[in-house]
Formats: structure tokens, sequence, C-alpha cells
């Protein structure tokens, strides 16, 4: 029977079909091949150029990949408590490495924050500080860039613009900035992770709002309501939910963010963490480290939980 | 019968009053936006005291702001005119004048006349001043011998012939100019003009009421005169220091050492095309090529070879996460592996990855590998394996089960149930997801960068440093901006390819 239909002449008609889709074939995996041999070459040079021009090679450092471990082991586990809660070391000889008590922070004569606590606020605060201030600037101009709120392209156009480079515009060399006028602090923190926040969010706003309903806004247009009225009564209460869920989602990053930009001048947690890794202090990374897995972890679980109770499960995607 | 389906407006009114509930927002909903208005209200005031905003903001220094960032697209060229006790004058430049070593610009007109003057020799800090004549020079080791052979030059009295500036004229623009000359600085700004007496020693003095562009702290001291974008001036006792403005960047092609420095385009094309070799060595378009690249002020290739760093940093750390969190996925999903030890050990993995962030790793990875893009690219990959595998997995447990079901029921083995019931709904939504990364890690490799895992970062950092170089700065950060911008259009030209119209 096999043998039958394998060996049945095909008509014209039916070899033309044969043989196109065979081309089609032989194109597709022309095309994967192409694909793939590009990317894999693009891998290897990029891999070289890396490798190149990194200060240490591959495998020569390879061997000591696992050397960082060893800065990780503090002379016995009970410093890492010390470390963190700024208790007074049995080892202290007067150097940096050993000064736990150091930073505490009195709120009263006996009562105290710990350094790295205390540190942790800020960064923690820095975040929320500047994710407030982007919400409420993202959350004016998405309505201006929204297509089907702003029909005039002249206003759309450059508020959308202006929206794409807050947003790539490199997070550092705002910090940077700030930090030659206002000298260390952290306000160029703010400024900068407020002025990414502004840009990254509108375009999230802007898309919900594009997206929202527009029946409620024609219905009180139709009473006569004014462009602000249309917005806040029309749209904002539609979008809110999602607004929200982004402002968490950005709060999430936006820690992050403010740890990085700390180690670069900003204060806060992240620059203790660069010094004491520098200086090799095993004790205080691992506290330090510690403090900030718990505090982003805690973080992303209860962004997390309290976005599945405004939206349910859909807009989890990830935006940076 | 339209009076029935229109009711009255009393009616209306007695509807409304039966279905409040309708109309009016709860007073526990209008409580609870109340609140929370209140409550970041309340956090914006602490905040403002936590970090005392308004303290730093009236302590900061706004008017170098503005020099700042005038400097980002425009130079200032620094011409030093010293004046002596008898009024004659020398002009200097900096050694790293953006004019070159030997300048002579239109705008700072100088007459000159020699003179023949006594000095006595030991009047160092007077002889010293005026630069420019050569036969000073010798002076400086005179000066710094000691005490004995100066009480014994001190009587020697020598005569000297010298080419000296009498009257400099230097013009900003149409309506700002400063004229010097017999030890009178005339400085004329929008239709105003200041007179300023100088001495030659330590006192300014001004001819009548100080105009609003120029500022004096205390009686005697130096007067600054601000012309507003096309520079400024300081007028001291001995020296009025001019700074210039102009619009553009500086000797962005060849630096001040370059054979082709200060000749125009036209002139550089035909050397290239048909001039003498300047260097016998070799031709002049790869001197020409050469004397770019390594240009002293704007170091191209570095810059270029930094931003190329950046760029393979986010390539290939995105892709290998990708690559990575592909297969550990599947482990992570529970609909594909049953068990809930391997989803939990999997997810709580990419949890892990992901919360000791792309920060930390990027430090001990700098101490693994020595500053550099291999430090950055596991920085990346490391923690983006978290986060796409997160992603990745969510997918996975969002897919339609009716394609699975009909592939194993044809009794296909369990990977060709994988690879023919799941991954075609899903790989579109993978590659879109490393796209993505792909475009927003190129941002985040700059800012790791920074603290010292390879690529331009470290170099913005450096230059943001020294405050000086800010029109370095901004052409890294219109080379960064550029790059986001095509790899944002490259990868969401892909993404709505891969995802059709509806891509997230």
């Amino acid at each position: 029977m096999a043998t039958s239909v394998l060996s049945r002449q095909l008509s014209e008609s039916g070899a033309l079909v044969e043989r196109h889709w065979q081309e089609l074939n032989a194109r597709r995996r022309l095309y994967t091949f192409l694909g793939l041999a590009f990317l894999v070459l693009t891998l290897s040079a990029s891999l070289w150029f890396a490798n190149d021009s990194n200060a240490g090679k591959f495998f020569d450092r390879l061997p000591h990949f696992f050397d960082f471990v060893g800065d990780l082991v503090p002379r016995d586990a009970m410093e890492i408590v010390r470390a963190m809660f700024d208790l007074p070391s049995p080892y202290d000889d007067g150097s940096f490495k050993y000064n736990y008590p150091d930073g505490r922070f009195y709120l009263t004569d006996s009562l105290y924050i710990p350094e790295y606590f205390h540190k942790m606020l800020e960064t923690l605060n820095i975040a929320i500080f500047s994710t407030v201030v982007g919400v409420f600037f993202g959350f004016i101009l998405s309505f201006l860039a929204a297509r089907n709120l702003m029909p005039n392209p002249w206003i759309r156009g450059p508020v959308r613009r202006l929206m794409e480079v807050l947003r790539a515009f490199p997070e550092v060399v705002i910090a940077g900035f700030f930090l030659a006028i206002l000298s260390l602090g952290p306000i160029p923190a703010i400024a900068a992770v407020s002025i990414h926040t502004i840009g990254a969010l509108g375009k999230l706003f802007f898309e919900v709002v594009e997206n929202a309903d527009m029946k409620p806004e024609e219905g009180l247009r139709a009473v006569g309501a004014n462009w602000i009225e249309r917005v806040w009564f029309g749209i904002v209460p539609q979008v809110l939910p999602n607004f929200t869920s982004y402002f968490l989602l950005r709060l999430e990053i936006n820690v992050r963010a403010s740890t990085i930009i700390g180690a670069v001048g900003g204060g806060g947690i992240g620059e203790l963490l660069r010094l004491s890794i520098g200086q090799g202090h095993e004790a205080k990374t691992i506290a330090i480290v510690i403090l900030l897995f718990a505090t982003i972890f805690a973080v992303d679980q209860f962004s997390a939980w309290l976005r599945r109770r405004l939206v349910g499960d859909q807009a989890f995607q990830l935006a940076q | 019968m339209t009076a029935s389906t229109k009711p009255s407006l009393l009616e209306m009114e007695a509807i409304a009053a039966r279905h409040p509930h309708l109309l009016q927002s709860s007073s526990r909903k209008r409580l609870k936006a109340a609140l929370i208005g209140i409550g970041v209200l309340l956090y914006m005031v602490f905040s403002w005291w936590f970090f005392s905003i308004g303290h730093v903001l009236a302590n900061a220094n706004w008017g170098i702001a503005g020099t700042y960032l005038a400097d980002w697209v425009s130079f200032e060229v620094r011409p030093e005119i010293a004046i002596a006790t008898d009024g004659t004058m020398a002009v200097s430049y900096a050694r790293s004048s953006p004019l070159g070593p030997n300048p002579n610009p239109d705008w700072v007109a100088l007459e000159k006349k020699t003179v023949t003057r006594t000095i006595e020799a030991p009047a160092a800090p007077q002889a010293s001043k005026p630069k420019a004549s050569s036969s000073f020079n010798f002076m400086a080791p005179n000066a710094a011998l000691g005490g004995a052979q100066r009480a014994q030059a001190q009587n020697r009295v020598e005569t000297r012939t010298a080419e000296v500036v009498v009257r400099a004229l230097i013009t900003y623009d149409r309506s700002t100019n400063i004229e010097i000359a017999d030890g009178l600085v005339k400085a004329t700004h929008g239709g105003e003009t200041l007179t300023m007496t100088v001495d030659g020693a330590d006192t300014v003095t001004p001819q009548g009421p100080l105009p609003r562009w120029a500022t004096q702290k205390r009686p005697g001291e130096k007067i600054t005169l601000s012309f507003g974008l096309t520079g400024w001036a300081e007028v001291e006792g001995d020296e009025v220091s001019i700074r210039n403005r102009f619009f553009g960047w500086a000797n962005f092609l060849f630096d001040t050492n370059s054979p082709f420095f200060g000749k125009p385009y036209g002139e550089v094309a035909s050397l290239i095309v048909s001039g003498e070799r300047i260097d016998p060595a070799r031709s002049n378009l790869s001197l020409a090529w050469n004397n770019i690249l390594y240009n002293a002020e704007w170091q191209h290739l570095d810059v270029w070879t930094k931003l190329l760093q950046t760029i393979v940093m986010a390539f290939v750390g995105t892709l290998f996460a990708s690559l990575i969190a592909f297969p550990l996925c599947f482990l992570a999903a529970r609909n594909i592996t049953p068990s809930l030890f391997a989803n939990q050990l999997a997810k709580r993995f990419f949890d892990f990855l992901r919360s000791v962030d792309m920060f930390i790793w990027a430090l001990f990875f700098t101490r693994a590998f020595g500053p550099g893009p291999l430090a950055g690219i596991s920085a990346i990959f490391f923690t983006d394996t978290g986060t796409l595998g997160k992603l990745y997995s969510e997918a996975l447990e969002n897919i339609d089960d009716k394609q699975r079901e009909g592939v194993k029921s044809v009794g296909a083995t369990p990977i060709a149930v994988q690879r023919f019931g799941v991954l075609p709904q899903v790989l579109p939504v993978f590659a879109s997801q490393a796209l993505y990364f792909w475009e927003s890690n190129t941002r985040s490799a700059t800012i790791i960068g920074a603290v010292g895992a390879g690529g331009i970062g470290l170099k913005l950092w450096e230059a943001m440093r020294t405050n000086s170089d800010w029109e370095n700065v901004a052409y890294m950060v219109l080379l960064i901006l550029m790059v986001v911008f095509i790899f944002d259009s490259i990868s969401n030209a892909c993404r709505s390819r891969l995802m059709g119209r509806k891509a997230h």
C-alpha cells in the first residue's frame, strides 16, 4: 500500500506543489542556518573582544573565580551579627575592619539604629521618594502623550520625545551632574532616579491610557465637561489599578537603582557595600549583602502580592 | 408618550434619592482616598525633612550649574592679560588652550611697542608677571636663589629692552568688549560702559556705579564681569582674565598637536587627497585617521571601544541568560514538571539570582575577573538568568493545554510533546522578552560600568569627576543615546514581527 502511494506518478500541478514546498523548506533551512551562523560569529567575536579588553583573561582568572567566596569568610559567624547590629567585636584592634559600633545612629541616649539599617532605610527612602515624584510627573505627562486624549500632534509628539530622552539618559550622568552642584548627599541620587522614572512610567502610563475605554469620556463630553474633568472622572478611575501596579513594579526597580547610584557617589547602603568589598571587610560585606538581599526580596514579594490583589494575574511583565 | 419616558426633574431627584449608593461614593471610600492623599503628603513633608532638601537646594551652587551646562556645547578661550605697574601688558594663554600653542585670535587686538625700561632685578613678583617676553625668563632661577645673593642683587639695576603690549582690545560680540590701556580697563556691555582703574598690584577701583553685570565683593578687590552666554571676565589689580565662550566642540577632529590642526576642511581634504606626505612613513590619510583616533582631548578610539564593550556586555549577557533560563524554566513551571520540589527549587533559585542584584554581582565579578567587560557580562548573565527564568516560567504556566494534549494523544514522546505542543506557543514570548532585556541591559550596562564592570560607565564617571570635561560627557551621552535609540527600534521591530501588532 505504502509503496503504491510513493510510486504514484504525480500530475503536473501536484509536482509543482511538491517542488514549491521543497523550495520553501530549503529556503527556511538556509535562513535558519545563516541566522545561527551570524549569531555564533557575533557571539565569538564579542567574547573574544570582551576577553581581550578585560583586565584579567577569562581562562587565567577562571581558577580564581571563587576567590571572592574566600573574601566573604569572617573570623566567626557571630561577626556577621555584630557587624549588622553594630555590637562591639572581641577582635577590635582599632582598625576600620572591626569598628562596628562607630556608625550607630542614636535616636535617644541608649536607643540606636544600627548603621546598615539606617543606610538601608535611607536607600529605601530614596527609592520611594523618587518613585512618588516620578509617578506624579509621569501621571500628568501620560495624559498629554496619549493619542486618544491629546489629538494635537504638536503637544503629543514633543511630550513623547521628552519622555524618551528622560528614559534613555544615563542615570550616572544625572547623578554626576547634581553631585557637582549639590555636593555629596542623597539628592543627586533622588534626581537621577526620579528623572529616569518619569520617562519610564510616563511611557507605560500612556500605553494604559490609550487602551482605556472611551465611553465614559464620551458621556462626560456629551454633558459638556472640560478636558480636565473628562480625564479625571472618565479615564483616571479606569486606569488607576494599572497605574498602581506599574508604580509598584517601578518601586522594585528603583530600590535596586538607588543602591547602584549610591555606590557611585549618592550615599546610602550602596556606597558602604562598595567600600567594604574594596577593603576586604568580610563580616561587613556579608551583613550588607544579607540586608540588601532581604530588603529587595521583601519589596519584590510585597509588590507582587499587592499587584495580584489590584489587577489579578495579568501585568506581571517587568518593565525597566 | 415622550412625557412618560422622560421623567421630570423632581422625579429624577426622587430616583437619585432612592439609590444614593450609585451616585455618591460611600463615605468609607472617600475617607480612604483622603487618607491616602494625606499619607502621601505627610510622607513628602517627612522626606523633605529627612533629606533636608530645602537646605541642600538653598546651599547649592546654582551659578556653577549654568557654566557646567554651557560647557556641554561650548568652550572657553582664556587669555590672561598681566598688567605691570607702568601700565604695560603681556598676554598669555594656558598651555592646554584650544587655540593651539601660538594663539593669535582676531578678537584680541594688541598694540605693541618696544620700550626700554629700568627694572630692579630682585623685584621678582613684578618681573615674572609679563610672561610673553622671553628676556624675562632667566629671571626665574635668579629669583629662586638664596638670600645672600638676593641682598647683593637688591642694589643692582638693570636696563632692558622688550616688546610689550600697551593697548589691548578684546571683542566678545558686537555689544560687548573690553579695552585695556594705561592702567584703565574699560568694559562695555549692552550699551553700558564701566571704567576701572588697576594699579598693577592688587587694587581695582571702579569709576562710577557698578552696572548690573558687574560684581565686587569688597572695595579694591577683584571685579567679576558676566556677559551671559558670550563669556565673562575677572579684573584684578595686576591681571585681567578673559573668558570668551564659543559655541561648539573645540578641536573635535584634530587636537592642537596634529599637523592638520587649525586648517579649514577644504585644505585638510586636499592634503589628504593630493598633498605631500607630512610624515614620510605613511600616507596623509592614515596620518589623519590616526590623529583623529588618538585625539588627546576627545579620545575617540577609547570612547568607541568602551561603548562597544557596553554593547557587547548587554548582548552576550542577555544571550547567555536566555540560553540558561530556557531549560530551567521548564523545570520551574508547575504544569510542565509536576514535582513541587523541583518547581520550588528552580523558582527560589531564580529569586536568589534576581535579589542579589546586578550591582552586587558586578562588584563580586570585578574582584574575580578584574575590571572589564567580563565582569559586566557575568553580572548581567547572573541577574537576568533569574529575571528571564521567572518570566519564562510564568509564560509557560499560562499556555493553552489543548495543543499539548493533542500531541500527547497521538503517542508522542515527552520531548516531542514539549517541542510541538509547548514550544511554538511560547517561543515568540521568550524571544520578545529576551529582546526587551537586551535593550534595557544596554542602559544598565552603562551604570554597572561605573563601579568597574567595564564599558563606557567608568569613562563617563571619570570625565564628570574632574568637572572640566563636560563636553566629553556630552559626547558620550550623545553616543549612548544614539545606541539606545537604535537598539530600541531594532528590538521593537523584531518584537512586533514576532508577536504581531500586540507586542508588549
